[in-house]
């Protein structure tokens, strides 16, 4: 909403997080969002809500608790089993509406970034996308929010102080979560779904996970990536071995993809994902400027080729200069020996 | 069946280099270019066209030079262009951009699909798409890999999660946002690119498509860029291994342990 009058914005209190739910189970990254909120909550000497929507998920109260949060809102319906965005949407409206929150954060995953800007929209206010750093402007209590922009080539800040809630998605695994601590407890509070959240929706009919989760390169912490130099399938067999020794996800160039070597959820890149995991190791990449957009931010870049003179190698903090088909199998047999 | 594509023009990085210094993408003096992942929202809609019929309108706000974008839409076989540029659009965010897409949708009138791109390479948000679908009050798929089946009534979509995919059916009007394992978008034909050239492009103004002037550019938009920075720069130096591949892959994983990454 718009605020009329400065002295309006102290009737929105408190830090939403909106949990990010799959098969019932709220995941690993809502900790995280939990771990972001809590500091800025405690700047505004308010409360984190964590809010959960989905079906089955009565029980999921205390490791929120656990991990910081003060209240659970909790709306469990059959209805939200699947990922029904116009639902879980209108709920989420309607609830904004009711307890007007201050700030609300959720993940910037495919669920989270189709969510909420229909969230923004409806509730009339601002929405940060794919933010890496929140903080409390000590000046007017304002969220300032920090994400990059083109590929990770700008840092932007950017604020929304004439409406409320303040809202943003946030990267995942850039937020750290605090240590669970099981003696933390709180208030459970109570959502329905109404029959009219739930007209003109669409109708979800089969839900896939994917085989393996060496396609999470959201959650990853290491990437192993292969290019063109991988030659085939047979050398993705490779990476995916040490992707799943090391508990890596596989990422891969766009020549990898469009050979058809690897599907296209792995790529990484300006048309494929923006990643950011602790070590990417780029195998036989060259390191075309679209493929760098989508992994420049990474903390630490491994690469391997056998020419030293490629872009990748020269960005890279550690740069192997060898045969990947000799060099990854050794890297293989070395983790065992650790 | 009337399909409406919303494009973006955006600042190319194919031609930008990396500044040595900070290992960035030099941003300056590059060309413009339509957004990657709108060629593949173009493309659906022209294959959703010749098996249902109808018509692919496509749609753009941005400066007198985001015509070239659309062109480039027409050639690639979309039907028809309208171009929403004036001084008063600037400076929208994606709450205001996506407001004055979906007045302009709804002055086009009697549409049944809007397709977006997944995001765009310069904001990077991925919101504008889901943010039409709320303006409009319309159902929406955002992140869409395949469109396993179309009727005159509506479409079965693979949507892409992290962990996997979801198949849904969605009633028109809707929203869909596309990534790019959707296609392979075709080279424009000749006639294609003549009907490109030739196509009369008209220019919509606020008043053109009704909105509220407190609700577009600078004004409407709730978020404010107040800051923007280089990232902070990589300031590693490279450290080359050389040695024999068992020696380089025993200094690597050394490495990783000793940074507590493995
Ligand atoms: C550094 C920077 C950071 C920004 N951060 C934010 C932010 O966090 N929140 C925010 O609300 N705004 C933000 N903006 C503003 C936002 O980029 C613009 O509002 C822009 O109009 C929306 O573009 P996008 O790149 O976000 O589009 P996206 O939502 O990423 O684009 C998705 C699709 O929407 C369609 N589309 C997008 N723009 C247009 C258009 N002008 N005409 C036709 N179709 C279009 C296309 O199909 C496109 O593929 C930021 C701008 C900059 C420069
Ligand atoms: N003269 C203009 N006419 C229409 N749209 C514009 C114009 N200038 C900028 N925009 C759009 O407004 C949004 C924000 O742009 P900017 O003001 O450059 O940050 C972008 O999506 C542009 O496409």
């Amino acid at each position: 909403m718009l605020i009329q009058k400065e002295s309006d914005k102290s009737l929105y209190t408190d830090v939403w997080v909106v949990a990010e739910v799959g098969g019932g189970k709220v995941q690993p990254v809502t900790f995280e969002l939990v771990g972001a909120a809590r500091p800025l909550a405690d700047a505004r000497k308010s409360r984190v809500v964590a809010v959960v929507l989905g079906s089955g998920v009565g029980n999921e109260a205390p490791t929120l608790f656990s991990h910081g949060a003060d209240h659970v809102l909790l709306v469990d319906d059959v209805r939200l089993a699947g990922f029904t965005d116009e639902i879980e949407a209108s709920v989420l409206v309607r609830l904004i509406g009711k307890y007007k929150p201050e700030i609300v954060i959720c993940a910037a995953t495919t669920r989270g970034r189709a969510l909420i800007p229909r969230v923004a929209v409806t509730a009339r206010t601002g929405l940060t996308a794919d933010c890496t750093e929140l903080g409390i402007d000590p000046e007017n209590g304002d969220l300032l929010q920090t994400r990059p922009a083109f590929g990770g080539n700008i840092m932007a800040t950017i604020r929304c102080s004439s409406h409320r809630p303040q809202m943003a998605t946030v990267r995942p695994r850039v937020m750290k979560a605090l240590e669970a601590d099981v003696t933390r407890t709180g208030e459970v509070l109570h959502e329905k779904v109404l029959d009219s959240d739930c007209s003109k929706i669409k109708r979800i009919v089969e839900i896939v996970h994917g085989a393996d989760s060496a396609v999470n390169l959201a959650d990853a912490a290491i990437i192993i990536s292969g290019g063109r130099g991988m030659k085939g399938p047979a050398g993705f067999e490779l990476l995916h071995k040490l992707a799943q020794l090391i508990g890596g996800a596989v990422g891969a160039s766009r020549a990898a993809v469009d050979a058809g070597w690897v599907p296209y959820a792995h790529q990484v890149g300006q048309t494929g994902q923006t990643v950011q995991s602790k070590v990417y190791m780029a195998c036989s990449i060259s390191g075309q400027i679209q493929h760098l957009v989508g992994m420049q931010s990474c903390d630490m870049i491994v690469a391997i080729d056998k020419n030293p003179e490629t872009p990748m190698m020269q960005m890279a903090d550690i740069a192997i200069v060898g045969d990947v088909f000799e060099v990854i199998p050794e890297i293989i047999a070395e983790i065992p020996r650790l | 069946m009337k399909i409406v594509v919303c494009i973006k023009q955006v600042p190319a990085t194919n031609n930008a280099k990396i500044d040595p210094e900070t290992k960035r993408i030099v941003r300056e003096g590059l060309e413009a270019i339509l957004n990657p992942f709108d060629t593949y929202a173009v493309e659906e809609a022209v294959q959703l066209r010749e098996k249902l019929g109808g018509e692919v309108v496509v749609l753009s706000m941005g400066p007198e030079k985001a015509g070239l974008a659309l062109r480039e839409c027409i050639s690639a076989g979309a039907d028809r262009a309208v171009l929403l540029s004036d001084r008063a659009f600037g400076g929208s965010d994606t709450w205001a951009t996506s407001y004055v897409l979906s007045k302009a949708i709804q002055k086009i009138g009697d549409v049944d699909l809007v397709i977006c791109g997944k995001q765009a390479i310069d904001g990077d948000t991925a919101q504008v798409g889901p943010g039409i679908a709320a303006h409009l009050g319309w159902t929406q798929a955002a992140f869409v890999m395949k469109v396993v089946d179309a009727s005159a009534t509506g479409l079965r979509v693979q949507r892409m999660h992290e962990d996997g995919y979801d198949v849904c059916d969605v009633d028109y009007p809707a929203v869909v946002t596309v990534v790019k394992d959707i296609n392979s978008p075709r080279i424009p034909s000749l006639r294609g690119r003549m009907a490109a050239t030739k196509a009369e492009i008209p220019v919509w103004h606020p008043d053109d498509i009704g909105t509220d002037l407190a609700l577009i550019g600078l004004n409407g938009s709730p978020t404010r860029v107040v800051k923007t920075q280089p990232p902070p720069a990589r300031n590693t130096v490279t450290q080359v291994m050389f040695g024999s591949p068992q020696e380089s892959a025993h200094a690597l994983v050394r490495e990783l342990r000793k940074r507590n990454l493995l």
